[in-house]
């Protein structure tokens, strides 16, 4: 364990306070044929990200279904061995490569990095209670057990808003949002540092979404937590996160503080996929932009911006050269040509009144 | 049908009542549902699991699974038009849903979108024969090749880039947009009077949902449908309909045009849920989310069904006996006592008229 011992400031020059590095993250996905499982393409799942996470604060990853946003969480947890790129997180035990684990760091990793997943009604074992479904992670890292576990399973089902007395249920006899918490529940016990939340109210009815919003809320100023969450809900992003990553086909078209890049953002497709969403205000209720198309397959991409066969500002550059990440400040930057030059809309924040 | 205005009445649902008798008890899936659909408008239908807005539309359909459902009252009035030019009603409650006259009306008066089209679609057949199929059931005298004919112009209509490829194409060929057209396309197969869409965009990513939303209200605007559109989004919603019945385990909650129950709600179930989910617009409040949980289904509700979440609950009144409808406003009914001029008064007509 010495050489995980490194000090989290030193090390490849992580400055204070990044918890996690991303830098150049690809995850390709072979596509095979026959009985001889002949590799004839790949799928470009996740293509060149890269980002960093600061300690506490909220990565909103949203884009539409295949675009990658998913592949890119599971990928950086080493779900997924990556294709290509360096995933750094930096820990009060030091710096890990999470490329190259040793047996011993990918333990410590596996504490440190938890997932919340979509859906609480197939994430559970139905077969095993509260206790054993909360305690497993305990058990299986070696972190508690006996009476220590059930009273860490305890605590932390309770700082859920679920009481001791569920501890002996199974997942059968509780609601969608108790579920949910649940599976919060599991992913905290183990005290990690990243918690990568993969669309976790997507699943649940709209009157239990804000307790969840609330709740991931709340657990994450009591336990310095930082999210990476990944929806493909605008206002769910703009509601929970400070930072706001827009994917396409597998890229990072747009990354950038959530104030700026919803009300001024720089990638055409992001403007698009604010423009799509119906509004909700007053004198603009349920206006929204209607565009054609739909995003390229994955396994057969076109020759310079991925964008370009939907993108009402395309210009020849873009259907030959690969976009620059074009930076609009240290903290937002966009993968267009024109990223400077386009003047698009994003969302006014109209004043309204809510009947109360 | 020229022959018939817009805004005629279509349909009417009065005092729907279906409950699924279950080995596990008695699930009120519908309790008390009346609403009128009128040509060429659009009733929107907001509700969680459980509310009983899928069963309410799968009633008008006929295609409740009967056992275990039961209709226990209630009456489902279809105005259709008939060939010489005249309107006649027909009840649907009454009528056998496995028989003849139904099945008529089933695919041909009423067309039904649902949510996922993988799953609606059978994957052994090619999407033209399926909507040809329908084609051949409904229109009289057509043949398979006057069927695939229509088939591949409803196909054209409703989007779907080289039609008479895609007419060919098995379901999984399709992209989830796409099957959503051909769907779509399949409803309107034998040009019915009422479309019923149930959550059709909900497994849609937001810029296609934006596109199969706009398709349906151009088809509605050129064959005069009247639509039920069913769905949780309360945006999705307000972009779409006229008028908006707001469900909660089997009741209707409120009732009203669009834009009153968007900017005065009277419920306080409908306030709170407006409270509770986050907006794409307007200023960045925190999120007041409702309280507890959806009820059990199996739950029988003395008084009202959402007083244990209730903020505005009165104590001795709500959990007593069931909240009246009452019509504060011309045209906005809503079920709660807070609107009520006197607690006694209101308890006595509680029961539903």
């Amino acid at each position: 364990m010495t050489d995980v011992m490194q000090t989290a400031s030193g090390a490849n020059g992580a400055a204070a306070g990044e918890l996690l590095q991303v830098e150049g993250l690809s995850k390709y996905f072979p596509i095979t044929k026959g009985f001889l499982r002949r590799v004839i393409g790949f799928t470009k799942a996740v293509h060149d990200v890269s980002f960093t996470l600061a300690n506490g604060e909220t990565l909103g990853v949203v884009g539409e279904s295949g675009c990658g946003k998913t592949t890119l969480g599971r990928t950086i947890l080493r779900l997924y061995d990556m294709t290509a790129g360096f995933v750094r997180i930096n820990l009060d035990e030091g710096q890990l490569d999470v490329g190259s684990l040793t047996p011993e760091e990918r333990k410590l990793f596996r504490r440190r990095a938890q997932m919340i997943f979509q859906d609480p009604f197939a994430s559970l074992n139905p077969r095993m209670n509260i206790l054993e479904t909360v305690g497993e992670p305990l058990l299986v890292n070696g972190v508690a057990k006996g009476t220590e576990l059930e009273q860490r399973v305890a605590r932390i089902i309770e700082q859920v808003g679920l009481r001791v007395e569920h501890l002996r249920r199974y997942p059968h006899s509780f609601s969608g949002g108790q579920r949910q918490r649940i599976g919060i529940a599991r992913a905290l016990v183990v005290n990690p540092r990243l918690v990568i939340a993969d669309e976790p109210v997507s699943a649940l009815d709209v009157s239990i979404q804000a307790q969840i919003l609330n709740l991931l809320q709340d657990l994450q100023q009591e336990f310095h937590l930082t999210y990476m969450f990944v929806s493909h809900d605008m206002s769910v992003i703009r509601y929970i996160c400070d930072r706001i990553a827009v994917m396409y086909a597998g890229r990072l078209v747009e990354l950038g503080p959530k104030d700026e890049l919803l009300d001024r953002p720089r990638h055409p497709y992001t403007a698009l996929l604010l423009a799509a969403v119906p509004r909700t205000a007053k004198g603009s209720r349920g206006k929204r932009l209607v565009t054609a198309g739909e995003p390229p397959d994955p396994s057969n991409l076109p020759t310079g911006c991925v964008f370009q066969e939907r993108c009402v500002h395309v210009q020849d550059i873009c259907r030959e050269e690969d976009p620059p990440q074009v930076s609009m400040s240290d903290r937002h930057f966009a993968a267009c040509h024109f990223a400077k030059d386009l003047s698009l809309d994003g969302i006014t924040v109209a004043p309204v009144t809510l009947s109360t | 049908m020229s022959d018939t205005g817009r805004g005629d009445l279509l349909l009417e649902v009065r005092n729907l009542q279906v409950h699924f008798y279950l080995f596990e008890g008695v699930v009120q899936a519908v309790n008390d549902v009346s609403f009128d659909v009128h040509r060429g408008r659009t009733l929107g239908i907001i509700g969680e699991s459980g509310s009983g807005k899928s069963v309410s539309a799968q009633s008008v359909m006929g295609i409740v699974p009967s056992p275990p459902a039961k209709q226990l009252a209630g009456e489902i009035r279809l105005h259709r038009a008939t060939p010489d030019g005249g309107i006649e009603t027909v009840d649907l409650g009454r009528l056998d849903p496995r028989g003849q006259e139904y099945r008529d009306v089933r695919g041909g008066e009423i067309g039904m979108i649902f949510q996922e089209p993988m799953t609606s679609f059978s994957p052994l057949h090619t999407v033209g024969d399926q909507i040809g199929e329908a084609i051949l059931l409904h229109i009289p005298d057509s043949t398979p090749q006057s069927a695939r004919e229509r088939t591949v112009d409803l196909l054209r209509r409703v989007g779907i880039p080289r039609p008479d490829r895609a007419v060919d194409a098995y379901p999984h060929e399709l992209s989830g947009g796409m099957r959503q057209r051909a769907m779509i396309a399949m409803a309107l197969s034998c040009d019915p009077a009422l479309l019923i869409a149930d959550e059709p965009t909900t497994a849609l990513d937001v810029t296609i949902e934006a596109q199969i939303l706009e398709l349906i209200q151009e088809l509605q605007d050129d064959l005069n449908m009247a639509i039920i559109y069913i769905s949780h989004d309360l945006a999705v919603v307000g972009g779409v309909a006229d008028e908006v019945m707001v469900m909660y385990l089997g009741l209707v909650m409120e009732h009203a045009d669009a834009e009153t129950i968007f900017d005065e709600p009277l419920h306080p179930y409908t306030r709170a849920l407006w409270q509770s989910i986050p907006k794409i617009d307007g200023p960045l409040e925190q999120l007041v989310p409702i309280s507890g949980n959806i009820p059990n289904p199996f739950a029988v509700h003395k008084g009202c069904p959402f007083y244990a979440r209730c903020t505005e609950r009165i104590q001795g009144v709500c959990d007593e006996s069931p909240p009246p409808v009452l019509e504060p406003r011309q045209g906005h009914t809503v079920r709660c006592f807070l609107y009520a001029d006197d607690v006694d008064l209101a308890s006595n007509g509680a029961t539903g008229d």
